[in-house]
């Protein structure tokens, strides 16, 4: 066995960035603009992932297609990139094959809500078990800039070069009127909070859902001129309401109107996987074997391995 | 300086000066947003003149004796280009 010797990186002239344990730093710059909002949402993440104490090999995040959907690219955690709108999809089998682990979804308002909507209100009334950040910008950026089911009414796009007229979605009511466990939103200058909300959720189990209002500097501001993302963001910010107890009612968003932001549910109710053992070992006592354990389980007769495999029955069996 | 209500300041922010916090800005990551700037509670911070390669301005540190070592400019960098550290921190970082 010949053993290379590893050695130092001398172009480095300047301590290591904080993060480069958490976010893959050789991948900088990442092809965000300049001044959008999604890079600070990453930042936050990271914070949570340290805040926990987590190991970054204790956790998955998948992302679908768009701007945001890049961020898994930029984690060092297993990290996946899915096709458009099936990341919530592809996190279930995550979920129901590593209870083990924790599953995180991290997507844009379009991947998650348009194309992946269906996806994501199933999720949400199984309570499947993952954590799905959104960040919202109101729009589809990465092809251009075209209505997305998110963009308030009277906001110009591509495809309403005249203006929304289309009432679009509330995503925090939608993820609270399907079921799920944990539901907060806040804006991209909310830094604590989001941290803070990343790092609660992180521990929770279930359907948690975060939405973050986000600014797109290039698309979304510049076609509606509403400034820089700077000024968007700080707009944002400054038009928020913290109210953890409002009603859906109050959770739609007009066209740079107030946004009601808050942690709006945090609840106990069993997950998908704990529904389905413990419904199981009602019907059928000893005769269930619960199929997952805590590595994925080959199954004998799908793979034609006729070796014996260890298989051990884990936590989510019980939680 | 700017005066900023959008972070917590460090409530001794303006009595106390952490004498090992060091600002480090690795400019060709930087997108010139200019959020660091805005938001430095201190005043630490400028945009220089300077181009990097990819012909943004990079934040130049003009009053390194102000930074209170608050990892403000750190948390809110899109680019993950500036952040502050203490010296156990340098240690533990160094290249
Ligand atoms: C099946 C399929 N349909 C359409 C597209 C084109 N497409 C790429 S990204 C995108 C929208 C992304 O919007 P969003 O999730 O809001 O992300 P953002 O870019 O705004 O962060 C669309 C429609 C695609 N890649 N695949
Ligand atoms: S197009 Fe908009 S959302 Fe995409 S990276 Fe640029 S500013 Fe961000
Ligand atoms: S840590 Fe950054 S934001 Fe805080 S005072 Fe120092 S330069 Fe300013
Ligand atoms: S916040 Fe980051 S990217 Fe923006 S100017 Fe400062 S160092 Fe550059």
């Amino acid at each position: 066995m010949t053993v290379t010797e590893v050695k130092p990186d001398t172009t480095r002239k300047i301590p290591e960035h904080p993060k480069s344990l958490l976010l893959r730093m050789d991948r900088m710059p990442h092809i965000w603009c300049s001044r959008c909002g999604i890079g600070i949402t990453v930042g936050c993440f990271a914070s949570a992932m340290e805040k926990t104490g987590l190991s970054p090999d204790d956790i998955t995040v998948t992302s679908g297609i768009g701007c945001t959907g890049r961020v898994a690219g930029y984690v060092k955690a297993d990290s996946f990139h899915t096709t458009h709108g099936r990341a919530i999809p592809f996190t279930v089998g995550l979920a129901l094959t590593r209870p083990d682990l924790k599953h995180v979804v991290f997507s844009g308002d379009g991947d998650l809500i348009s194309i992946g909507g269906n996806h994501f209100i199933h999720a949400a009334r199984r309570n499947q078990n993952m954590l799905v950040i959104c960040v919202n910008n109101f729009t589809y950026a990465m092809t251009g800039g075209q209505l997305a089911p998110t963009t308030p009414v009277t906001a110009r796009a591509t495809t309403a070069p005249y203006g929304s007229f289309e009432r679009p979605f509330s995503l925090p009511t939608l993820a609270i009127s399907a079921g799920a466990s944990y539901v907060a939103r806040w804006t991209s200058l909310h830094i604590r909070r989001i941290t803070d909300s990343m790092t609660e959720a992180l521990q929770r189990r279930g359907f948690r859902f975060i939405e973050i209002i986000a600014p797109c500097s290039t698309i979304y501001a510049r076609r509606n001129k509403l400034g820089t993302g700077l000024d968007l963001m700080k707009y944002y910010y400054e038009n928020s309401v913290i109210d953890h107890n409002a009603s859906v009612d109050d959770l739609d968003i007009g066209f740079q109107s107030k946004i009601v932001v808050g942690k709006f549910v945090d609840k106990d109710r069993p997950s998908y996987g704990k529904s389905m053992h413990e419904h199981f070992r009602k019907v059928l006592g000893n005769k269930y074997q619960p199929p997952v354990s805590g590595k994925m389980e080959i199954d004998k007769s799908w793979s034609g391995c006729t070796e014996s495999q260890d298989t051990t029955v884990t936590d989510e069996v019980q939680s | 300086m700017p005066e900023s209500n959008y972070w917590r300041k460090p409530f001794d922010a303006d009595k106390v000066k952490s004498p090992d916090g060091t600002v480090y800005v690795i400019k060709d990551r930087c997108k010139g947003c200019g959020f660091c700037v805005e938001f430095c509670p201190r005043g630490v911070l400028v945009l220089s003149t300077e181009f990097n390669r990819k012909g943004y301005h990079p934040p130049e540190v003009i009053h390194p004796d102000r930074c209170v070592n608050c990892d403000l400019c750190e948390r809110i960098c899109p680019e993950f280009a500036i952040y502050c550290l203490n010296q156990e921190e340098i240690i533990e970082l160094a290249p």
